[in-house]
């Protein structure tokens, strides 16, 4: 470091270390996403565009499967990350416990995160395919033994809410891993010393988990609740690969209504889709968010 | 420092080089074409390839795949968009040719030399006003319904000409332990072919219907005509008549199940014959088609689904090459190579003298009959640019039974005002 | 024997339903990526009549000119590239945001709350690439990934860095080390633990991910892997066999990925608690 700048008192911490992600978030996310707030009041067919104003958010508005959507979208963002952070703290304790066979299970359940979101779909579209897939089989063939007839649940195609409980199964199949390793790290910053004090002092495994665990791990359950809810409210790729929205519009969510819109070239009507669904999200986000972080200012 | 800068270096020098690709187009004799994966159509194009290649030595034709059905559409008009597109490129014609802004994206062909080759009953669906933009890719498809033979043999059924007859047929079908009506929901767009095939008995009772549709004068909540539809699919769901698998029957599974003779009806246009000619060769024979019947036995005609259009975008970098392809495939040296894909004709081509093969499927013979009689319209999407993206999903619903045929026609209605909108469309 | 079983009754519990849960599905995959056509489309967890794994794979591999092989490494560049940029700028920034209040950092927290909610837009994004050239090219891509991955990785950074000292930065600014070095010298040595995290998802993430070079790198020359599925799935007939074979082939890099950090990960978490 040049002498010059040592006897400024500069400022360790350097903004000049921001500027490359600065730079690069700015031009590939932030400049986009302007524009694209433009466009949303447009009716825009990628070749040119017509200003219209609120037009494009009042048709969506009018949009017959959006009442579904947005209740979809909520149950879903509520039901994955509610069982995220209920399954992920429960593995997590006990992959940092007593278990033996720590390290193979942890690579095993971890393992499905790795697995492309496509390649998810199709295997459990496959497995829960009501009339050959092994669910509904083993299902089926374990009803015989107790003398109960049945074909199996349709698990993706039944005319109610079912198709969408059930890709947020796999949901949560596949993203617990992510959950488990946060809630690992977390529980790994906690010293021993303090359960080896409430031991002392006559405490019991419950006592541990209420009083020790569950406070001290509450920047993991923030990351958890945080990251996996606005997953869950954006989810997209999971839900069209294996029901499309359907069957119908039953398990349509907002990011698939706004997908279905730009595929069929509505482009100005999907970007306001989009912008509605950004403030959806952080109408209902942002107070979990700044619970979460009063939170750790306290402590 | 030196261990980890050389640790960043590697990659970010791999990286200032090429991405591994194939070798760069040489100027002028190489060009790329784009084509939607559908197998038969991958055949169909690897073949043509092939010839050109062999009688134009020296020329080179690379294929791309895209997608098929939505996710097809929106990739070729962000290619276009972007003036990324390939050289040429092969998509529907009709309603959604227009959705592409034909003027401003793709190249006018209307005074090429080839033209002469394409009927001009093929120029309204690739044309604005008086302008041509495409060559027909293929031949026509008719949707209809395609039946099992030997089942129809069994149970001693004729041919329906009118809708209360198919229904007969099908309580017969049902009663003798057999699915009358195959659907595949697994696949929505098989849901609309009883809606989109109906289209030649509205035609006939209102023929000004596409153009008052277009002007936002007919709705197919309010023209009983054009509401049966949607009845169809409700009636035969409130009876039962559809496989007990229907929600989760793939569109390959349907036609397995029509040519084992599982099911006795599928309706279905007649592009799902080299698809049945693939899956299952032992069985073609066993498929035949007949016209959607409508109230009427003297109203009995196909709808036709005119062959897709290869395009040449406006921006491409090898015009002449690609014209000199384009026009290749209006000859009868192309007509020959299409014919020689199994089962890819499946109707007339648009092209002066086509000769289709006369070893063709059964079920293509009993298509050209209706042809022959001049009993063929048509579907709508190609003479009306309006068709809204929701249609088959909404049909699933009827289908599931989730909801009628009155309110699911009133939902498309309201479906297609954003499409009319989009286009800009008086009226609306 | 009872002292045995008293020690181990958690394993003999947890290993098959692990198991049954969390790799089952993966049998699947392997299953139906060894047998032919026909059986593929059964669906079922029988075995093969015969084991024809390598012939798929070799299958896969010749489809369409090694389209397959040149998406590998594609893939693996892009990944490469993106994650080790991701790494370094990101906690590079998050270093300052964490230690530095102000307007700035203020204005970073929205940006990488921003960040996570917001979904991308495909055309605008395509726009400002072409002004710059960078349209279909693998540095673009690139440069998106590590745009679309900062939010996450600086939110995680972030909690992180607030967990060391600042006594270790005072220490060395006392020294003369600041800014760029400080960073360099004292911190990242000691983000190691969470560095593997960030190496391990965000290299799953980009090395997974489909939608963006689907739009922002098309073209068979510039394939990476998740597009290579399209070419098992048509419109009307789908090779089960061969499109899970190459699901299983594009799983592989991702594990490697893991096995090899998966220990990392495990001393980095250990390490931590240790120091208390």
């Amino acid at each position: 470091m040049s002498k010059a700048k040592q006897s400024k008192i500069k400022n360790p911490y350097s903004y000049a270390l921001v500027a490359p992600i600065g730079i690069i978030f700015a031009i590939f996310f932030v400049i986009p996403t302007i524009v694209s707030f433009f466009f949303s009041m447009t009716r825009w067919t990628l070749f040119d565009w017509e200003f219209v104003g609120f037009e494009n958010f009042v048709q969506y508005f009018k949009e017959a499967s959006l009442a579904i959507g947005f209740k979809n979208t909520l149950i879903y963002g509520v039901v994955t990350s509610g069982l995220k952070v209920i399954f992920g703290l429960a593995l997590a304790l006990l992959l940092t416990g007593r278990l033996r066979a720590k390290g193979f299970l942890r690579s095993v359940v971890y393992f499905p995160v790795l697995v492309s979101t496509i390649g998810v779909g199709f295997t459990f579209s496959i497995l829960m395919d009501p009339n050959y897939g092994a669910i509904n089989k083993a299902i089926v063939a374990f009803g015989k033994t107790i003398g109960w007839e049945t074909y199996g649940p349709g698990w993706l195609v039944d005319p109610n809410l079912l198709p969408l409980f059930s890709v947020a199964f796999v949901d949560v199949w596949k993203g617990v891993g992510i959950a488990t390793v946060l809630y690992m790290a977390g529980l790994a910053s906690i010293p021993q010393e303090y359960y080896e004090a409430l031991a002392v002092d006559g405490g019991g495994a419950w006592d541990k988990f209420r009083n020790i665990t569950l406070p001290l791990v509450r920047p993991a359950t923030a990351a958890v609740v945080i990251l996996s809810f606005i997953g869950g409210l954006r989810s997209f790729d999971l839900i069209w690969a294996m029901t499309n929205g359907g069957p119908g519009f039953l398990s349509d969510v907002i990011a698939s209504i706004n997908y279905k819109q730009y595929q069929a070239g509505f482009y100005g009507l999907a970007t306001a889709g989009n912008v509605i669904l950004l403030f959806f999200v952080l109408a209902i986000v942002g107070p979990v968010y700044w619970f979460f972080n009063k939170k750790e200012k306290q402590a | 420092m030196t261990k980890r800068g050389i640790a960043l270096a590697l990659p970010l020098a791999l990286v200032f080089g090429a991405t591994v690709a194939a070798p760069s187009q040489a100027a002028d004799t190489e060009i790329t074409w784009l084509v939607d994966n559908g197998q038969a159509n991958q055949d169909a194009a690897n073949a043509l390839i092939a010839a050109y290649e062999k009688a134009n030595p020296g020329n080179k034709v690379t294929l791309v795949l895209r997608p098929g059905g939505t996710d097809g559409d929106n990739l070729v008009k962000t290619k276009l968009a972007t003036g990324s597109m390939e050289d040429v490129f092969t998509y529907n014609s009709g309603s959604l040719f227009q959705a592409l802004a034909p003027s401003k994206n793709l190249l006018e062909m209307t005074n090429e030399p080839f033209m002469k080759n394409v009927l001009s009953g093929f120029y309204p669906v690739v044309s604005v006003g008086k302008k041509v933009y495409g060559v027909p890719f293929g031949t026509a498809s008719v949707g209809g319904i395609l039946y099992n033979k030997k089942v129809y043999a069994k149970l001693k059924l004729k041919i329906p000409t009118t809708w209360a007859e198919f229904m007969a047929n099908n309580k017969k079908i049902k009663a003798a332990g057999i699915d009358p009506v195959i659907q595949s929901y697994k696949e929505t767009w098989t849901s609309q072919l009883f809606v989109l095939a109906d289209y030649f008995n509205v035609q006939a009772a209102y023929p000004n219907f596409a153009a008052d549709y277009t002007a936002n004068k007919e709705k197919y909540a309010k023209n009983k005509v054009a509401l049966r539809g949607f009845q169809y699919i409700e009636e035969n769901k409130k009876l039962n008549y559809f496989n007990r698998d229907y929600a989760s029957t793939t569109y390959a599974q349907a036609l397995d199940k029509l040519a084992l003779g599982q099911g006795a009806h599928y309706p279905m246009a007649t592009w799902a014959i080299p698809q049945i000619a693939a899956q299952q060769p032992a069985n073609l024979e066993d498929v035949g088609f007949f016209a959607q019947p409508g109230p009427k036995a003297s109203v009995n005609g196909v709808t036709v689904w005119v062959p897709s259009g290869t395009y040449i975008p406006a921006a491409t970098k090898n015009a002449a090459a690609a014209k000199k392809f384009v026009g290749w495939m209006t000859s009868a040296k192309a007509v020959d190579v299409m014919n020689g894909v199994e089962g890819f004709a499946g109707g007339p081509y648009y092209i002066k003298g086509a000769n289709i093969p006369n070893a063709l499927p059964g079920a293509v013979q009993d298509v050209m009959k209706y042809f022959a009689k001049n009993a063929t319209a048509p579907a709508l999407e190609f003479v009306s640019p309006i068709k809204g993206p929701n249609l088959e999903k909404i049909l699933v619903e009827v289908g599931l039974g989730i909801t009628t045929a009155a309110k699911a026609a009133a939902a498309y209605d309201a479906d297609v005002v954003k499409q009319a909108k989009q286009l800009g469309l008086k009226g609306w | 024997m009872k002292k045995f079983l008293h020690k181990y009754w958690i394993d003999f519990l947890a290993i098959p339903i692990g198991l049954f849960v969390f790799a089952a599905p993966f049998i699947l995959i392997f299953l139906t990526a060894s047998k032919n056509s026909k059986e593929a489309f059964q669906f079922n967890f029988e075995m093969p009549e015969k084991f024809l794994l390598w012939e798929n794979i070799k299958t896969v591999l010749g489809t369409s000119d090694g389209v397959v092989i040149r998406a590998f490494i594609n893939s693996t560049i892009l990944t490469i590239v993106s994650v080790t940029l991701i790494v370094v700028v990101c906690s590079m920034a998050a270093f300052v945001f964490a230690r530095r209040p102000g307007k700035l950092t203020n204005f970073a927290n929205i940006m990488v709350l921003a960040g996570l909610v917001v979904p991308p837009a495909v055309v605008p994004t395509i726009w400002v690439l072409q002004r710059l050239h960078l349209f279909k090219t693998l540095q673009g891509l690139i440069l998106i990934e590590v745009a679309y991955s900062a939010a996450f990785a600086i939110l995680i950074y972030k909690g992180f860095i607030a967990s060391i000292p600042k006594e270790i930065d005072e220490a060395a600014a006392m020294d003369g080390c600041t800014g760029f070095a400080l960073w360099r010298r004292i911190i990242f040595p000691l983000l190691m633990p969470v560095n593997v995290t960030i190496i391990v998802t965000t290299s799953v993430a980009v090395f997974n991910d489909f939608t963006n070079p689907l739009y922002f790198l098309p073209g068979s020359d510039n394939a990476t892997v998740q597009l290579t599925l399209f070419y098992f799935q048509s419109a009307y007939l789908t090779q089960y066999n061969l499109l899970f074979t190459d699901i299983l082939l594009i799983t592989i890099p991702p594990l490697i990925v893991f096995i090899i950090f998966n220990k990392k990960i495990v001393s980095g978490l250990t390490a931590g608690s240790v120091k208390g």
